[in-house]
């Protein structure tokens, strides 16, 4: 059983293929705990609401808002952000088809089409709409990130994106 | 950030979160069942909920269960939408879910979460209600499992210290032609103006509806009105409209009007959808 009371304790978080330790609260978000205690700024705080998709991270592959998570909760799951990604492929792509802009929303963007890419490399246009809409671009730019998704769907159709 | 501090915990088994619960209730503790816990993040950031303690139940295997044993589907209560969905076990199940918020958060909401939710919409329960779905239910009493309808009276009610464990719905229904619909304001992700999700059984249509009123339900009389064939199809919907449990939604998604115009239509849609099977 995994407990954890109201005092900060330390625990281990399993980010970017490394252990970490992390002195949390039971009810610190797994967005806080990345931002405040890593320095693992590229998950956003924004909507904190689980609304706009700029705070996902892969948690064992899995898009997922890190705002909506508790540190707690992701305790012996695996983590990844865009600072576990170097200079990819993936990155290449969206900046190449100028799918960045501010590049507030883009680390979400990114990981989410990454683990699509990964899910469902040959993915049609209605799974495509359905896990992008996951994530907003105030900057409005959608149709270069629509590109650049399919760009990388259509250059890794069957392999493994990394 | 939550302003409020609690105790966490994840037990292995259903006996120890029982034990658990027991524990913290005898010192008075507010205690909540967590499984995605989005919406307990959610409300607590802004000071609408408290807890001293939680318990997450992602940690019990009875509650991850997702699959056919004999002739019945089981769905463990932390199981998230996605995985229902792509499971495609309960095809109108996976359809409907697929469209509760938008699909990162999917990941994260599970079935015995929005079961519970604390706002209104709570779309998960229509396709169950229509399967005559039965639930496994734990607490200091042991465990039951009672019929779905019996303890869904416009929310899901548990006693202090029960908690959801499975859904288990019959095969037979699963099976069952069926029709989804759910109609927003303007995006495809938004709450429902109406959403309905109906089977064909029997060639007779068994329909649940959520966001008409300020509850999701099945109605028996609705569903006779729908199914009576000395009816035109007008005539039915017409009938169907005014056998509602209760007044019609009128806030800013939509007007009572609206709603009521669109609610018209999604029926027609649906007893289309349905009438190759129907007729």
């Amino acid at each position: 059983m995994i407990t954890n009371g109201t005092s900060k304790t330390v625990v281990k978080l399993h980010v970017n293929g490394e252990t970490r330790d992390v002195m949390i609260r039971s009810a610190d978000t797994l967005l806080q705990t990345l931002r405040e205690q890593l320095g693992l700024t590229a998950a956003k705080r924004a909507c904190q609401n689980g609304d706009c998709g700029a705070c996902t991270v892969l948690v064992n592959g899995e898009p997922t808002h890190s705002c909506l998570s508790l540190s707690i909760e992701s305790v012996d799951q695996h983590i990844t952000t865009i600072e576990g990604f170097n200079n990819s492929f993936i990155q290449q792509e969206f900046v190449d088809k100028w799918a960045i802009q501010c590049g507030f929303c883009t680390p979400g963007f990114i990981l989410n089409c990454y683990a699509l890419a990964n899910k469902h490399p040959n993915a049609d246009d209605a799974t495509i709409e359905e896990w992008m809409q996951s994530n907003l671009c105030r900057c409005t730019g959608y149709q270069e990130i629509k590109e650049a998704v399919k760009s990388v769907l259509q250059k890794h159709a069957g392999g493994s994106v990394s | 950030m939550i302003p409020f501090d609690f105790d966490y915990y994840r037990p292995d088994s259903i006996s120890e979160a029982v034990q658990i619960y027991e524990t913290l209730a005898k010192q008075s503790k507010k205690v909540l069942f967590y499984s995605g816990g989005t919406e307990f993040i959610t409300f607590s950031r802004i000071n609408q909920l408290y807890a001293d303690a939680v318990i997450d139940l992602k940690g019990i295997p009875e509650c991850n269960t997702l699959e056919m044993q004999g002739e019945q589907i089981v769905i463990g209560a932390a199981v998230s939408l996605n995985k229902i969905t792509e499971s495609n076990l309960f095809p109108l199940l996976g359809q409907t879910i697929k469209k509760i918020a938008d699909h990162t958060s999917r990941n994260k909401i599970t079935i015995g979460g929005n079961l519970h939710s604390r706002l209104i919409y709570r779309e998960s329960v229509l396709p169950l209600l229509v399967a005559e779905a039965e639930v496994r239910l734990a607490g200091s009493e042991g465990e039951t499992t009672v019929q779905l309808e019996e303890i869904f009276n416009q929310q899901l009610s548990t006693s202090p210290g029960q908690f959801l464990v499975q859904i288990i719905v019959p095969k037979t229904y699963t099976d069952s032609p069926f029709a989804s619909f759910k109609k927003t304001k303007m995006s495809k992700v938004g709450y429902p103006i109406v959403s309905i999700a109906a089977i064909l059984k029997n060639k007779q249509i068994r329909a649940a509806l959520s966001g008409v009123c300020e509850y999701p339900f099945r109605s028996v009389e609705i569903e006779a009105a729908l199914n009576d064939s000395s009816l035109s199809i007008e005539e039915k919907i017409e009938k169907a409209v005014t056998l509602l449990p209760s007044q019609i939604i009128d806030d800013i998604q939509a007007s009572s009007d609206y709603r009521e115009f669109v609610l018209k239509n999604t029926l027609h849609e649906t007893m289309e959808a349905l009438g190759a099977a129907h007729g």
